[in-house]
Parts: structure tokens; sequence; C-alpha cells
């Protein structure tokens, strides 16, 4: 994969996906979470802007597998350990952007899917 | 073959008196093993096991027996130790080497006698019931607090260190606390002529009367009080009770009748080993009378304790050879402190004498008649010389240049006693006798944490006085072996919240990017540094926290002006200042609630709270709440919440000033200052405080005169009341002093810290925030005004800013590309309204009956 001009491929998919538009660029918060809808599923999308110079958009499940709600998009974006983290809003666990692990409770786990920019388009991979 | 094993008959140990010192006793004999040769039999006359009676004061400020106690409820049985409470030994039978009690008789090969003292109360004709108080036991407690709730006015005799701590306790049951001494001046054992008399102003300045120089003669029925005590000279003093405090007397009754030597002025005669004239019986603490002398402290009790545990495990031990009396106290809030040759009774002794009468502060330092050494000090009004005099003191360590240094304000540079000064000998706490060495041991064995070696060392875990010279000697132990003494707020950060509120303000720092770009490290930051740093800017600069740089920063609620409950929705707490609202205004409300169908209830703070509200719902309801005439509540920020009233003179036949008014102008001015931590105020009308201003972070009682102010109360896990801060201030000085507490709480508080705990880590106490707030001893009280005035200027409504801003408003979607609610999220209807579906109500819904 190549990085276009103005974004990186942010998870490189392991097998072949299909891509999809998900939404607009303007519909992402840098530095924060938004949450879109995909077919029953619920994605949160987080920006970063910059991180190690580059852009990028990490897509991850919006359950919150403690409590059962739908929150994780509106948790608190950050690193640690050199980790990006999203910290989930109700109970403060936290979960690595890149695969979806829970950091304090390796039984939680979240669904994570490749995602990029492409152009303005925001786009998540499904496997094919 | 036969075992090796031959059972060894154990001795019987018996130890009569449960107190601290008894208490104390066994725990260092099961420490050292003593129950391998002794099965162990402890005997209470009290029901209760054994408390901590140093801060006995407490238990009318909210603790209760159980709190109190010195160790779990199960801490005798499981260490294998009989305790035996509510019974009374009635007599020791030496011959046949027996206890008698009410139970029958128990044969011992050994006996430790820790009776404790009682408290002496003068023959006075007329003393008795509700003018014939003690304060000593728990019980004692319990018959003053129920002799108070008819009482206005309380009288303690005898002005010493417990009489003084009973006056508080009758201060702190609300009633008007005089102290009767005999003496010409209060604390006549620890301190001098100035020193009593500094006391005397600063507890007078705390409304208790203080009558010097006054012997009781007798006790009759008063006229407006139920007593009137007599004195003397022809004088008289009216109350409603009298608690005796003039001082304690060994309970020897046992040793007595048992026959042992006892000393001319009480106690059993004890000698180095604390053995008594018969070599089976030990006595301790405040029943032992050691070279004539009785210890009425806990730190030379414990050491009796000690040296008598090590005997009978077998173990090395040293003579008791009498103890230091040094004291450290905070009496009715006033620092009192008493070392050494106080009254420079030495031959020869040189004083060097410090007093401010301005602020009724008196510091006196004793030397040797050489000049080179430290013999006595009497502190009253600042005990934060205390620790380093009592270093020199007790560690012949030889005086500066200029001894008076030692005593003079600090600000003069003075030379202070750095820890590494100190000598592996040092005595750092005197309750557990732990000095430097030990402490250092544990720091090679690798503890880095101050609570590990309090558990470790029992360090600062009797009397407290040590804390802060024990977290000194820690933290320079540590650093001294290279170890950092981690204050990071997180890992993006190196600093303290104190140090980053310093920098942003002095740099002119604006935002976290630039924030972390030349203080910190790494790009993104974290869920603790952003939020906390959010805050700093939100103080600062009270910019629209839904500024997009800023919004990243905070915490969902935070961020979208809502507080998050357990399914994901939200609750809507809109402002009703003071708790007033119009029949207008609460109909908007409902309809408001019932056309989104929220779940309705009222708050504690006079409010009303809005639940169950979607993302995408927020704008709207908004909107029409902001049309109604409502404004945010930050009920959702670390920030003021609400200023609870009650109707005050307007209405109520008892009010003397206009609190309402008060709370609505005080809430209208602090609204949206955002805080280390959540901040409420409350304003009452009158003395019966209807509106419980005590229990809030800033309290207003409503005087005759003008205001009386409490600071640093709070409610939740940890209950504190407010303390008195200012009494009778005008409007305007009352608001000025309001602006400086917030603001300096907001300046030097620690991440998350409530003002109450703020408070308590303050060194100096409420005096020293006396000092800042009001005397102005830091030169800060314009700035923290002008910093005040910034934030208050720039208040907006949050939520209105939001709504006037489409970008802003993208970000109250559920979904970005989709405009349904959240399918996963159910309610069911309970008393008339909707609540959160549980999780085993959840497969009773079908998927078609969404509440949406």
């Amino acid at each position: 994969m190549s990085q276009t001009t103005t974004a990186l491929i942010q998870t490189e998919p392991t097998h072949a996906v299909t891509w999809r538009a998900l939404c607009h660029r303007r519909d992402l918060v840098a530095n924060s979470g938004v949450v879109a809808w995909l077919d029953g599923y619920q994605v949160a999308l987080f920006h970063l802007p910059q991180v190690d110079d580059h852009e990028k958009v990490f897509a991850i499940e919006n359950k919150d597998p403690k409590s059962g709600a739908n929150v994780i998009g509106r948790g608190i974006v950050g690193t640690l350990k050199g980790e990006l983290v999203v910290a989930s809003p109700l109970y403060k666990q936290h979960f690595r952007l890149k695969d979806g692990a829970c950091l304090e409770y390796p039984e939680q786990r979240l669904r994570v899917w490749p995602a990029r920019l492409q152009g303005d388009t925001v786009e998540i991979g499904l496997d094919s | 073959m036969n075992s090796l094993v031959t059972p060894i008959k154990r001795e019987t140990l018996v130890v009569i008196g449960n107190g601290m010192v008894g208490h104390h006793c066994v725990e260092q004999l099961i420490a050292h093993g003593a129950l391998a040769h002794y099965q162990i039999h402890v005997f209470g006359e009290e029901h209760q096991r054994a408390y901590d009676r140093v801060h006995l004061s407490e238990y009318f400020g909210g603790r209760d027996a159980e709190s109190l106690a010195l160790c779990e409820a199960d801490f005798y049985a499981v260490s294998g130790v009989h305790l035996h409470l509510g019974m009374q030994v009635q007599e020791i039978d030496r011959e046949r080497k027996e206890i008698v009690t009410t139970q029958g008789r128990i044969p011992y090969d050994c006996l430790v006698l820790a009776t404790g003292s009682y408290p002496f109360v003068p023959p006075i004709p007329g003393a008795e019931g509700n003018s014939r108080l003690v304060y000593r036991t728990l019980s004692d407690l319990d018959s003053i607090r129920a002799a108070a709730r008819t009482a206005r006015r309380g009288v303690v005799v005898g002005g010493g260190l417990l009489g003084l701590e009973a006056a508080n306790a009758l201060k702190s049951l609300g009633l008007e606390a005089h102290v009767v001494e005999f003496a010409p001046r209060l604390m006549p054992v620890q301190l001098d002529a100035d020193g009593g008399e500094a006391l005397r102003q600063r507890i007078e300045a705390l409304g208790v009367g203080v009558h010097l120089s006054r012997a009781t003669q007798e006790i009759v029925p008063g006229d407006e009080y139920a007593y009137r005590m007599n004195f003397q000279d022809g004088e008289f003093l009216e109350t409603d009770l009298i608690v005796f405090s003039a001082g304690i007397r060994p309970q020897d009754a046992l040793g007595r009748s048992a026959g042992l030597d006892i000393a001319p002025r009480g106690g059993v005669v004890v000698d180095n080993t604390c053995r008594t004239s018969d070599p089976c019986i030990f006595a301790i603490g405040e029943c032992a009378s050691w070279n004539g002398s009785i210890f009425g402290l806990v730190a030379p009790g414990y050491t009796m304790a000690r040296n008598v545990a090590l005997q009978l495990a077998g173990k090395p031990y040293e003579p008791f050879t009498g103890a230091d009396m040094s004291t450290k106290l905070k009496l009715l809030g006033v620092d009192v402190g008493s070392i050494g040759d106080a009254h420079a009774a030495t031959p020869g002794a040189k004083s060097y004498r410090f007093i401010d009468e301005a602020t009724s502060s008196y510091r006196r330092l004793v030397v040797s008649p050489d000049g080179k050494r430290v013999i006595g000090a009497v502190l009253v009004g600042d005990n934060s010389y205390y620790d380093t005099l009592l270093q020199y003191a007790q560690n012949g360590i030889k005086l500066p240049q200029d001894p008076s240094s030692l005593i003079l304000p600090l600000s003069d540079g003075a030379p202070i006693l750095g820890a590494d000064a100190l000598p592996d000998t040092a005595t750092i706490c005197s309750c557990h006798n732990v000095n430097k060495g030990a402490i250092c041991c544990q720091v090679d064995q690798g503890c880095t944490d101050l609570g590990e070696l309090k558990a470790a060392t029992k360090a600062g875990t009797g009397c407290g006085g040590c804390s802060a010279l024990l977290k000194q000697v820690f933290e320079h132990e540590l650093s001294a072996r290279g170890v950092a003494v981690d204050k990071s707020l997180c890992e993006h950060f190196a600093h303290t919240r104190q140090e980053l509120y310093g920098i942003v303000r002095v740099e002119g720092i604006q935002t976290f990017e630039e924030l972390l770009a030349k203080h910190g490290r790494g790009h993104v930051g974290c869920d603790i540094c952003k939020p906390a740093v959010g805050s700093i800017l939100a103080s600062c600069w009270n910019q629209p926290i839904t500024d997009p740089l800023l919004i990243p920063l905070q915490d969902t609620n935070d961020t979208f002006m809502a507080n998050m409950q357990k399914n994901g929705t939200y609750s809507i707490v809109p402002r009703i200042a003071g708790g007033e609202i119009t029949p207008d205004k609460l109909i908007a409300l409902g309809e408001v609630a019932k056309k989104y169908d929220l779940y309705t209830k009222i708050t504690g703070g006079q409010r009303i709270d809005l639940f169950g509200a979607q993302l995408h719902q927020l704008p709207d309801i908004w909107g029409e709440l902001i049309e109604a005439g409502f404004e945010t509540g930050h009920a959702y920020g670390k920030s003021l919440r609400t200023v609870k009233s009650c109707v005050g003179s307007t209405w109520c036949r008892y009010g003397v000033q206009d609190s309402v008014g008060m709370a609505l102008y005080l809430e209208n001015r602090y609204k949206g200052l955002r805080s280390p931590h959540k901040i409420k105020f409350a304003v009452s009308g009158c003395t019966r405080e209807c509106a419980e201003a005590q229990s809030k972070d800033v309290g207003v009682i409503a005087t005759d005169k003008g205001w009386n102010l409490y600071v640093a109360g709070n409610g939740g896990m940890r209950p504190r009341h407010a303390e008195l801060f200012a009494t009778d201030l005008d409007d305007e000085t009352l608001v000025r002093y309001i602006d400086r507490f917030l603001m300096f709480y907001v300046r030097t508080a620690d991440k998350l810290q409530r003002t109450s705990v703020w408070r308590e880590s303050l060194e100096g106490g409420l005096h020293y925030l006396k000092d800042v707030i009001i005397n102005d001893s830091l030169g800060l009280a314009a700035e923290l005004e002008s910093q005040m005035q910034l934030v208050v200027d720039r208040y907006e409504c949050e939520w209105a800013n939001a709504l006037n801003d489409p970008e802003k408003l993208k970000r109250f979607r559920t979904f970005v590309n989709d405009g349904r609610g959240d399918p996963d999220i159910h309610f069911v209807k309970e008393r008339g309204q909707r609540r959160p579906a549980t999780h085993s109500e959840l497969h009773l819904i079908p998927v078609t009956e969404e509440a949406l």
C-alpha cells in the first residue's frame, strides 16, 4: 500500500478487503471520536491528524463490553506506554486502537476494522 | 523413640486494662512471639475494645466508636488472645496468684497492670449530674452529648491540655464554651506566662470564654442557666453543664488493695524494668509511678509497654529511664508545642523569645548555660518550628551561629534542619519509637511508598504528629538513593497540577498542544492529562469549552455538556440558581420532560434532573430550555454546581438576612468557574442552618450583623464539616473572601482534590489559609480577585454558545452517517416514568418496541 498525499492507510489489512465509503472527512473530529452506522454495526472512528507525522483514522467497535452501552466513540484518545488507546467514558478501561485489546481486562476485546482516508472520504475495509 | 517435641506448658499472662497502652503491650507481645510462652488474658472494664483516646474529640465530629478502635474487631481472637470486655477485675490475690472477677478466679503467672487513670474532680458542693461531667471515655462523651441536647452554654473546669480538648468538644456540639482555670494561665504545665497569654488571646478569638485564677467554691441553681458556679472572689458564671478536666489520678486501686508499693502522689511504684514491688507484677502507662512521676502521654506509655513485652518475650530490652514530655498539639485549632525544659528551670539557662501581638503568636527557645544546645521550647500559634527544635533538643545538635533564627519567622531565611542533618538515632516517631535508621533500612530494602513504610514501621500511625517530618525524611532518603520521587501527573507530564497551572498562567499558554509541545512528552496525551489541562485552561482563561481545540480534552460529560448514565444516555440539569424557580419555568421544564419522555427527579442541590436523552436529542432539548429562559447548570463539569438556600428573612419568621438573594448573587457570580473538582455552596438565612451550609465547600450563614463564612466542608464518601473562616462579614467582604478562597484553591489544589482534602493538606492549616485570604500574607489577594473577575466577565452559557454554531452541533449525532438513534437503548416503565431496562428485562422487549 502506498501513502497518498493526504493520508496513510491506517491499519494494513492482512488479507483482501473491500473498501467501502462510510462518511466524509468533515464528519470526523480531530483528536477525538465519532460513530458511524454500518449495516447493524456501530463503528467508532477516531481521527488523529498527526501521529508520528502521519494522519490516521482508526475504526473500532462502539460497544463497551463492561457496560454493554454503545459509548466507546465518546471516550478520550491518548497514549499509554507508547500505544494509542481510547478510554471508555463509563468505567475508564483502555482499549488499544490498533487491535482492540483491553489493557486492564484481557477478556474484554473490541473488534477493529481497517480504515483509511481516500481524499475526503473515510473508508472502512470489509472482508471480501 | 520418644518424640523430640515436648509439649511446653504455657504460663498464663494476665493484662488488666484495654486502653491504648494495654493494647499496645498486647500487640507488642504478639509481635515478639510471646504467645509461644504465655496464654494471654486481657481484661477491659469498658465494653468497647481499645480505642484512640488521643483523638477522642473527633467522636463529636462524626467519627464513631468503631472508627476510633485501635484494631479490627477480630484482632484478639485471630491472634489467640482471650479478651474479656466489660469485666472489672475486683481483686488481685497475690498469695494464690489469682485475679478475682465477678465471673470467678483466674490464676496468673505474670500480671501486667495497665489500668490507666481517672479524671480528678475536686470536691465542690453541688457538683452532681450534669454539673459533674468528665471527659475520658466514650461513655463520658455520650453523657456530655446527652447533657448538651438541652444546653446552650457549657463550662470546662481545667485549662490544661485535656480541658481545652473538652472545650473544643463542647464547641463542636454547638454550645457556647467557657474554660475556668485555677492557675493564672492556660496549660500551666507546658506553657510559660507569655505562651499562656498568646494561647488565651487566640482561644478567646474563637469565641471560647477564658476565666483564669478562678477557684469554684460551690455550684448552685442558676437564674438564666441551669447552674451557677460561685467563685472565691464573689464572681460567678452560669451554665447548663460542667465538665471537669482538672487533672488525672492514676487508677492504682487494685495495686493498693493488693499491697503493692504506692508512690506518695499515687501510682504503683515501678523500677527501670516496669516491675512493681511484686516481681511477678508489672505496671505500665498512667497507673505506674516511675521515680515519683506519672506520665500522662501516650508515647511514654508505649515505651513502657514495649519494655515489658520484650522482657516477657525473652528478648533484649532497654530499661525505662523516664520519658520526654515534649508535646505538639492542635487545641481548638490552635498550634501549641512544648519541648523539654519549657520553663527554663535549668540553672543558667538562657532564653530567646519571639512575640507577635498582632497575630497572638509566641515562640521561646531555651538554650543550655553554655549556649550550645537547645534544652527547651514553647510554641503557640505555629508548630512548623516544632520538628526542627525537637531534633535539636533530642539529639544535642549544635546550635547555629544565631540561635534566634530557629524561632524567627521562616520568611527570614532561617536555616531549616534538613533531613540529612539528622543522625540515624534521631527519633522520628516517638509513639512507636521509630528512628531515622529504621526508615533508611526500609528504603534500603526497596520500600518506595509512604503507605508501605507506615505499615512496615508503624511510624506516623500513633498521634500522627510526625507525619510531615516522616514524609520529608522518607523522600530525602529516596532521592539520596537516586530514586526519583514521582509527582508526575501522568506519563506525558512530569509536573504536578499546581506546577502546570503555574506554567499555563505565566507563559500564557492557551492550548493543550502548546503545553504538551513545550513541557510534555509525545503528541497525544491521555485521559488523565487531557481533562486536567482542559480544566486548568478553563480556570485561567475561561474560553468556551466547546472550542474545537478544547473539545478533545474534555471528559464525555464536558464534551456533550450533559451527564452520561449507565446505558449511554444523558441526563440534563438546567441551572435553577438558589433553587428559586417561577411557576412558568417549572411548567416549561415539565413540558420539555414530557415531550422527550425524560425521567424526572429533584436533586439534592435544589434542581431538577432530566434523564434518558440520547446524544442527538440534546441540542433540541436545550434549544427549548434556552427558549424558556434556562441556562446550563454545569452538572457535568468540575465546576460550581449549586448554591443551595433556605427562604431566609423574606418569608421565614426566624430569618435575619435575605439568603435567597445572596445565593442567587453567588451562584450567578461563580457559575461556570472550572476548578480541580466540583464545588458546592449553600446560604442559610439564620443560625438554624436549614440550607446545610456547613456541609459545603463554601457555606454562608446569616447573623444579625452580616454573614459567617464557612469553608472546606463536603458530604459524600468522607463527610467533613466546614470550618468557620470569618464572622459577621458585610456583603462586599464576603464576596471578596470567596473570590480569593476559590481562586487560591483553583491555583494550588491537586487534580480532583475537593476543597476539604486540599485544606487538610495545607501545611499550616486553617490558620495559614486565613493568613493568605484575610491578611493577604502572600500578597496575592489583588491578583486572585482580578483572575476571578476575568472568569466572571467571560461567562457565557456553553449550551447557548454551542447552539449558535452548526459546526459544534455536528458532534451531537448518534451516527454521523445515519439519522437513527441507538437501537440498543431500551426503557421500561416504572412508577409512571421510564427507566433503563435491566439486563434480565432486555430479552423480553420485542425489537419493534424500541423506545425512540
